[in-house]
């Protein structure tokens, strides 16, 4: 095991609703306080809560280092906006967004919009990888260096780092360039569950950490190696993808926070998993005992980090940051 | 008594009037830019923070325009930012009622409302075009008449999901079936901290003022002159009474621009100084192009305008409102010209708009004063020529003398915009 390689960890923060700030805020910190590398937030249309996305916005100048991945569908939303949205939240957080990427299946929400009836898992999974698809090139829309500020010539932007992305997917087209300039991170962190089959063809091709549901390590184990065999096939390099479980945690005394070390150690060292993605019965006491209790062991274990070693989420998660689409090809040409 | 100034600080994002080769000018993405701005808002008093929206870039020639400030972040995610930053100011986003759904918009205006403790206002603006139309699902194009009447559909649909839940916090199925939207089910989000955020309309037609008169809480205006406010502001209150509003329900805020200095003449000279510096030789040309609808990028903008005619079928100008009658502008834009013997760039000066208010801090706050007073405005939207530093003078110089005669606060009296802007909270249509 490589020196700079760390089990991630990380947690969903959601639950029960809540519409003040200062609830989102203060588990943020919390979890903060004990590195983890990002929290989640998860969101439908369809059942009670704010705006996940908004949520996170409002806590990223109440934090400092703790990655924020808020759940963005796209089923009923605009690709255009959403590649914004998410571009924004890297902007206001300099640089620790993440999306997590999902779908809307139900004829409830379809109702909501009144735009499209409900459509099959299959089909709204493909046209979320070509949402992801379409965001990332819209990400690349402008190059790092498009803005110029060059007096001499008048110009604020260089138009030749500037694309259109011209995408033409089967239920909507985009013309670009994006109204954003490219965030901080180039590219945002993408997240998907990849626990389901149609989910898991975007993971392979889209995420940059794929969460999978899971009770046993060796399930966990046939779960990763075939995402990173996936991920090979789609010309990706497997190890720029981190497959963390997904765990249901419910922790009510120290002796259950100490057992969760073990499990999550025990996991982790025999190579089942890159991290685990804790999911809390109740947050506010949960988290409070991963932190105290779990964070501590696993890091005299050597397994955690102890403090953030950079800025962004990306750096957390060891992921460099991606080369520019169009100005690769602008290279070669 | 008195009446009170509004005042609102507008972030300028994609514009052509920052000076950004100031060095002074900073970033108009990083946050930090919003959050100096907002704080300096805050620190005096100001109603709210403001933001613009477009979601097509600009182009020329078929090329993306590149001599102005362009690139922005998502409006109402960088307000929920703001929010952990700022107490009291609020937070006002533009967003389009034509390339948006009520439902997923009402949803994160309300949860802003909420995170905000009361503070987040909507701009709807209505501005369609198929070419801005071509980065969404929706594509194409409403022409204009359908345009407001989706907007009024739009405000109608947010403002039934708003009400969805009651006062005392059960929520209720909804339903809504009209020609623009046919939805049902249940809304996420308790009714928010002002009832409803605050609704702004920025639109200058008949069907815009009758749009405002009869259904927002702010009309943001273009009218900045004494004279052209006075009849706005006559025009568009008197529309009120048919939705059985009071005059006071809709607040007149003109959007406006201001240059201070230690006297008359110093202010004047940074005035002169500044038009020359936001109408660059490259910007002179432009401006020429987009009324002769040729390429004259073999003039000399320090030359005399061109014998030429106008083309106005070539389709060089794309996005952008189409001048209706080229020859007589460049029929007079040539005798200015020779009148005071004016080069290219002079002549564009000359005639682009003027700063509005221009004078030293004391006849700055007079002139605003003598606006609200006199019923040309009930307040304004002040856009810096420098961001995020623009508005500081303005903070330190003009607010204290605008306080000091009583037409200005000098501590917020409530915590949401409504009670900022002296509006009552809606009543509860359930
Ligand atoms: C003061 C003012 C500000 C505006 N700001 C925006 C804006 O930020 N984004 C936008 O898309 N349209 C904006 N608009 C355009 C209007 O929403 C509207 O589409 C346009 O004025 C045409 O409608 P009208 O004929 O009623 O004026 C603005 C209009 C005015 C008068």
């Amino acid at each position: 095991m490589s020196a700079t390689r760390s089990l991630h960890l990380s947690a969903e923060i959601g639950g029960p609703p809540h519409f003040d700030a200062a609830h989102y805020v203060s588990l943020a910190r919390l979890a903060e306080r004990g590195t983890l590398d990002f929290v989640t937030l998860s969101d439908t249309f369809a059942r009670p809560g704010p705006d996940a996305l908004a949520v996170l916005s409002r806590v990223a100048p109440a934090t400092e280092r703790i990655g924020l991945v808020p759940t963005v569908t796209t089923t009923h939303t605009e690709p255009f906006h959403v590649s914004a949205a998410v571009a924004t939240l890297d902007w206001v957080s300099r640089g620790r967004a993440g999306w997590a990427v999902d779908v809307s299946t139900g004829e409830a929400e379809a109702r909501l919009f009144g735009r499209r009836s409900a459509a099959p898992g299959d089909d709204l999974w493909h046209e979320a990888r070509e949402v992801a698809d379409v965001v990332g090139k819209l990400w690349d829309s402008w190059e790092d260096d498009a803005e110029i500020r060059d007096s001499s010539t008048g110009r604020f932007i260089d138009r030749d780092k500037l694309h259109y992305v011209d995408f033409k997917g089967r239920t909507f087209s985009v013309r670009g360039p994006s109204i954003v300039p490219r965030p901080p991170q180039g590219h945002p962190v993408t997240v998907i569950d990849a626990t389901a089959d149609a989910a898991r063809a975007a993971a392979v091709r889209h995420a940059d950490i794929a969460l999978v549901r899971t009770d046993t390590p060796t399930a966990a184990r046939a779960a990763r190696e075939e995402i990173r065999d996936r991920a090979r096939a789609h010309g990706r390099d497997p190890d720029r993808l981190s497959v963390l479980a997904a765990l249901p945690i419910e922790l009510h005394t120290t002796a259950d926070a100490v057992d969760l070390a073990g499990l999550v150690g025990d996991w982790y060292e025999q190579g089942a998993v890159d991290g685990v993605h804790l999911l809390p019965a109740d947050v506010e006491r949960d988290l409070g005992f991963v932190v105290d209790g779990t964070v501590p062991l696993l890091q005299h274990r050597g397994l955690l980090r102890r403090f953030y070693p950079g800025a962004t989420l990306r750096e957390h998660l060891g992921l460099t940051r991606p080369v520019n689409q169009y100005a690769r090809a602008g290279e070669s040409s | 008594m008195t009446k009170q100034i509004h005042l609102a600080a507008h972030f300028p994002g994609v514009n052509s009037t920052t000076v950004w080769t100031d060095p002074r000018s900073r970033s108009q993405i990083d946050f930090s830019s919003f959050e100096q701005l907002a704080r300096t808002a805050e620190r005096g008093k100001f109603d709210f923070f403001f933001l613009a929206e477009g979601l097509r870039l600009r182009e020329h020639k078929g090329l993306i325009h590149d001599l102005d400030v362009v690139g922005r972040p998502e409006s109402l995610t960088v307000l929920n930012a703001l929010a952990a930053v700022t107490d009291r100011l609020g937070l006002a986003a533009t967003v389009n009622a034509t390339f948006n759904e009520p439902y997923e918009l009402a949803r994160r205006l309300a949860t802003l409302d909420h995170l905000s403790a009361g503070r987040a206002a909507w701009n709807v603006v209505t501005s369609s075009d198929a070419f801005t139309g071509e980065n969404f699902r929706r594509g194409g194009y409403l022409d204009r008449a359908d345009r407001y009447k989706r907007a009024a559909e739009f405000v109608e649909t947010a403002r039934e999901l708003w009400d969805s839940w009651t006062p005392e916090g059960t929520s209720r199925p909804f339903s809504h079936h009209g020609p623009h939207f046919d939805i049902e089910g249940e809304f996420t989000v308790p009714r928010s901290p002002q009832g409803h955020p605050v609704v702004i309309q920025a639109g200058d037609s008949d069907e815009g003022r009758e749009f405002a008169a009869a259904s927002a809480d702010v009309i943001f205006t273009r009218h900045g002159t004494l004279e052209a406010g006075r009849t706005f502001y006559a025009d568009v209150k008197a529309r009120l009474a048919a939705y059985g509003r009071d005059p006071d329900d809709l607040k007149i805020m003109p959007g406006v621009t201001f240059v201070l200095g230690e006297t008359a003449a110093d202010a004047q000279e940074r005035a002169a100084e500044i038009r020359k510096q936001q109408v660059s030789p490259q910007n002179a040309l432009l401006a020429l192009e987009q009324i002769w609808g040729r390429d004259l990028s073999a003039y000399d903008p320090d030359g005399p305008l061109p014998d030429i005619d106008p083309d106005p079928d070539s389709g060089l100008v794309q996005g952008r409102v189409r001048i209706a009658d080229p020859f007589a502008v460049a029929a007079k834009w040539r005798a200015l010209s020779e009148e005071k013997g004016l080069s290219i760039r002079q002549t564009v000066i000359e005639t682009s708009t003027r700063q509005s208010f221009v004078g030293t801090p004391q006849s700055v706050a007079d002139e605003l004063d003598t606006f609200v007073q006199t019923e040309a405005a009930d307040g304004f939207i002040l856009v810096p020529h420098l961001t995020p530093g623009g508005l500081d003078d303005f903070v330190d110089q003009v607010v204290p003398l605008l306080q000091e005669r009583g037409a200005f606060r000098t501590e917020y009296a409530g915590t949401t915009l409504r009670s900022h802007l002296g509006l009552p909270e809606p009543v509860w249509k359930g």
